[in-house]
């Protein structure tokens, strides 16, 4: 189970969100509606996790977002969740150099909706794994360097998925292929970005992620 | 195809006119005198080069149009006005400095020679310039001689006479001005002395004249009336107000769709999800799954066109974050060379973001190119962008009202859009927008909304 503060200014997704969180077992300790709630929350309840929308009041820009950078500043291993409504490369960046790029999360709204794969998501964030949205890696994966052009369609999705954090298990479920050719797939990726290999899922999509990010 | 307007402001006037200052006692002791002298002195060389020189161009041109050589030479005669007007607009300074003259040229909508000639040579301007080249060079400048001449003669004349008689004369005679004798020292040292009372009194007449002068070279070189400098004022202000008006319906538009329709359907996404969960049989489950595959899909398609609408990392974090953006999303890649210290104006950072679109979305579609850079920076209160590609040109053919659209957002910011696109290529889009740094805009804190 985990403890949770949630901030969400749009009161229908904020009960939306408790109640899918709360229906997979985990606890809403707080959900507020502006940023500086959300820093109050925190330090009051000192939760597993937050989940943080980016545009909040007052100013309705990326409050949230903000919120979260301090609050990874006052503690780097602050697991964060950022939901954002769109494919905003600069914003995931801002979030992945916050301390060592660990223990946060930058997904799509619209994820949401997928509610199985939104709370695996959280869960591994919370586990301390980096969760990066599909379209901003494929953003990202577009045209960042040459060597990415030598990469197959296949290994491309491979790559994208992984930088997801997600497993091999699971990659191969999303793409309906074996376990086996996903990490064919994935070892010939590494051999042509030149990378090394490591068993920490982690490491290798943050790695992969400060390749492409150039 | 791109007019910039620009307009021309009236500069404040700090000192009196020279007509103003022919009816003052100063004028006399005022630069005004020599400052009208200077101009006739130096209208008489000038006028007589420009004649050498449209004679030359005259003749040469009319007899060797047989062998086709002539032709330029007859356009470089039609062309003859626009230094002659440069020039004169900056000598008329000396007797009429309060207000500058404009001038009234265009920019050519395009960069290179064809373009710049077919645009001079269809503007009134050109013709009214070559118009007073004419008359300054066959009429003008020998009356001003004469004028001049007149002046210096006379009361120079006067003024010599002791000298004339000193040396010419003998120390016996001398003729003044040619038109009587005197004899003795004391005389010609009293036609100097009135030689010396003269030239005060002559440099009203020349002052006259000179105002005389001016109001012509005014008439012909001036391209804008004061009506039609209001008018232009009024206009380039009411455009403004438009383009303003038109940005914040934009963001309106934007925020109403990310507070309402958005979270409604983000909303609906995540219940069909939660629904989902519970009902696992046919053929309720499936049905569910299309209902939520519809939801995701509507979800996309607003996000997008919420993006094309107004883009929220132009307003959070300014040009530069918001170009990468475009340049990620481009299906050519696109590199990148910005160098923007700070945040702009709201209207300067969209105009130019869309700009910067509407290119790369003409580089995508028509250009067949396989890279396109673009370059930002700011250069003397500028605001240069260039968005180069590497395909096959003819963009202009190619494109529908795109461009215009995008060179009308940037006339109303007294910018320039121009395109060069010859067929073979490169495309080279320029952007030239007049920019002060906002500085309550930082370039990592997001304005209030």
């Amino acid at each position: 189970m985990l403890r949770i503060v949630l901030a969400e200014d749009s009161v229908l997704l904020r009960e939306g969100l408790v109640g899918i969180m709360e229906r997979f077992g985990h606890q809403v300790l707080a959900g507020v509606g502006t940023a500086d709630e959300l820093m109050a929350a925190v330090a009051e309840h000192d939760p597993d996790i937050v989940v943080t929308d980016v545009r909040m009041p007052p100013g309705f820009s990326d409050e949230g977002l903000r919120a979260a950078l301090r609050l990874r500043e006052k503690n780097p291993r602050m697991p964060i969740l950022v939901l954002s409504q769109y494919v905003q490369r600069a914003y995931a960046e801002e979030l992945l150099d916050s301390s060592d790029g660990t223990h946060v999360g930058y997904l799509l709204k619209e994820r949401v909706g997928n509610v199985e794969e939104f709370v695996e998501a959280l869960q591994r964030v919370a586990a301390g794994a980096t969760v990066v949205d599909p379209e901003v890696v494929r953003q990202l994966l577009r045209h960042r360097r040459d060597p990415l052009a030598k990469l197959t369609p296949r290994e491309q999705e491979v790559l994208a998925l992984m930088a997801e954090g997600q497993s091999n298990a699971s990659v191969a479920a999303s793409l309906h292929v074996s376990e086996g050719t996903v990490s064919k797939h994935f070892g010939s990726i590494l051999t042509k970005l030149d990378l090394s290999l490591s068993d920490a899922t982690n490491r290798r999509v943050l790695a992969v992620l400060a390749y492409l990010r150039g | 195809m791109v007019r910039a307007i620009r307009a021309s402001y009236r500069a404040p006037m700090h000192s009196p006119s020279l007509w103003q200052a022919l009816h003052q006692r100063r004028y006399l002791r005022s630069g005004w005198p020599w400052r009208c002298a200077l101009y006739f002195l130096t209208s008489v060389p000038l006028g007589a080069a420009l004649l050498a020189c449209l004679l030359v161009l005259a003749l040469a041109g009319s007899l060797l149009t047989v062998v086709l050589v002539g032709v330029p030479l007859l356009l470089t005669l039609v062309l003859a006005g626009l230094p002659v007007a440069h020039v004169e607009r900056r000598r008329l300074r000396l007797i009429d400095p309060a207000v500058p003259l404009a001038d009234a040229h265009q920019d050519p909508p395009r960069t290179g020679p064809a373009a710049w000639l077919r645009t001079r040579l269809q503007e009134r301007s050109t013709w009214r310039e070559l118009g007073y080249a004419l008359l300054f060079g066959c009429l003008l400048w020998p009356l001003e001689a004469a004028v001049i001449g007149t002046v210096l003669g006379v009361s120079g004349g006067l003024i010599s006479t002791p000298l004339v008689m000193a040396t010419a004369g003998g120390g016996e005679e001398a003729r003044v001005i040619k038109l009587w004798l005197v004899h003795s020292y004391p005389a010609a040292f009293a036609v100097a002395l009135a030689g010396l009372l003269l030239l005060p009194l002559l440099a009203y007449p020349l002052g006259l004249l000179a105002v005389g002068r001016a109001q012509l070279t005014r008439l012909l070189l001036d391209g804008s009336s004061p009506q039609d400098d209001l008018r232009v004022r009024e206009l380039s202000r009411s455009r403004m107000r438009l383009v303003t008006a038109f940005e914040a319906e934009r963001r309106r538009i934007e925020r109403d769709l990310h507070d309402g329709a958005q979270q409604r359907l983000v909303s609906l996404s995540m219940r069909l999800g939660l629904a989902r969960l519970d009902a696992r049989e046919e053929p309720l489950a499936e049905l569910l799954a299309q209902a939520h595959g519809e939801a995701q899909a509507a979800l996309v398609e607003l996000r997008e066109l919420i993006q094309g609408i107004h883009p929220r990392v132009l307003t959070d974090r300014g040009l530069a974050a918001a170009i990468e953006d475009i340049a990620d999303r481009s299906p050519v890649p696109v590199d990148l060379d910005l160098d923007l210290p700070h945040r702009f104006l709201e209207a300067v950072e969209s105009a130019v973001y869309f700009a910067v679109c509407e290119a790369l979305a003409n580089v995508a579609k028509h250009s067949r190119a396989t890279r396109a850079t673009v370059e930002a920076r700011v250069d003397q209160g500028q605001l240069v962008v260039r968005v180069r590609d590497n395909g096959v040109g003819g963009a202009d053919e190619a494109d529908g009202t795109g461009l215009e659209g995008v060179a009308d957002r940037i006339s109303v910011l007294g910018g320039h859009l121009l395109v060069s696109s010859p067929s073979g290529g490169p495309t080279v889009f320029r952007l030239l927008v007049p920019c002060t740094p906002a500085p309550d805009r930082r370039l990592d804190a997001p304005p209030t909304r």
